[in-house]
């Protein structure tokens, strides 16, 4: 009997387990993705990382 | 006792999967050759196009794209050199967000990625610079 119902529980915390892998796995990790695209975007635009982000170090003379 | 044994196993094992599964999320997989490669090209041409962005001749666009917004900013010299800039720009972008949603292995994600860097890329612009809000008018930052 308590095999039983240990058993039941086993396969319970599997599902629940399962349950949560599987929501996981679906959504867009969005945060991730944002983290992802800042550094990137920070590489493509050669932002400098310490204190004011928004101003690149390229001028943007060069073509004008 | 044998079960309460195998239980605990059974709760370690799944403990560790689930915590493996929460890692690999906490970041997305950037680093391959080609997101490299299209980086650099994307960097070496933005020495050419920042002054466009100045100008406002070329907005960042609701969709993670760059556009011709204001073709009267770009003189008749360079309207074939700002156009190729343009194009080359948004293809390279593409290939930006398709790679990284191949490259974990999550192709269904490809919208959504470049939706996020749409958001990124206005977000990290230059005050001065025009982009385009959710219905798609054209804003200075």
């Amino acid at each position: 009997m308590n095999d039983r119902i240990r058993s039941l529980l086993a396969a319970l915390t599997c599902a629940l387990a399962l349950g949560g892998c599987v929501t996981i796995n679906i959504y867009f990790p969005a945060a991730a993705a944002e983290k992802a695209a800042d550094k990137i975007i920070d590489e493509v635009w050669q932002i400098t990382k310490g204190g004011d982000a928004a101003k690149g170090d390229k001028p943007p003379a060069a073509t004008q | 006792m044998r079960a309460a044994a195998g239980l605990l196993r059974v709760l370690v094992v799944l403990t560790l999967g689930i915590a493996g599964a929460a890692l690999a999320q906490a970041n997305l997989e950037i680093n391959t050759p080609a997101v490299a490669s299209l980086k650099a090209s994307m960097q070496s041409r933005h020495a050419q196009l920042a002054g466009f962005y100045a100008s406002g001749a070329v907005g960042l666009t609701r969709d993670g794209n760059i556009a011709l917004r204001d073709a009267n900013a770009v003189s008749l010299a360079q309207r074939q050199q700002v156009n190729s800039l343009i194009t080359a720009e948004n293809q390279d972008r593409a290939a930006l967000y398709r790679e990284i949603a191949r490259a974990n292995a999550k192709p269904e994600w490809e919208g959504e990625i470049r939706a996020t860097f749409a958001q990124r890329w206005i977000e990290k612009s230059q005050p001065g610079w025009y982009y385009q809000n959710p219905s798609g008018s054209w804003v200075r930052k």
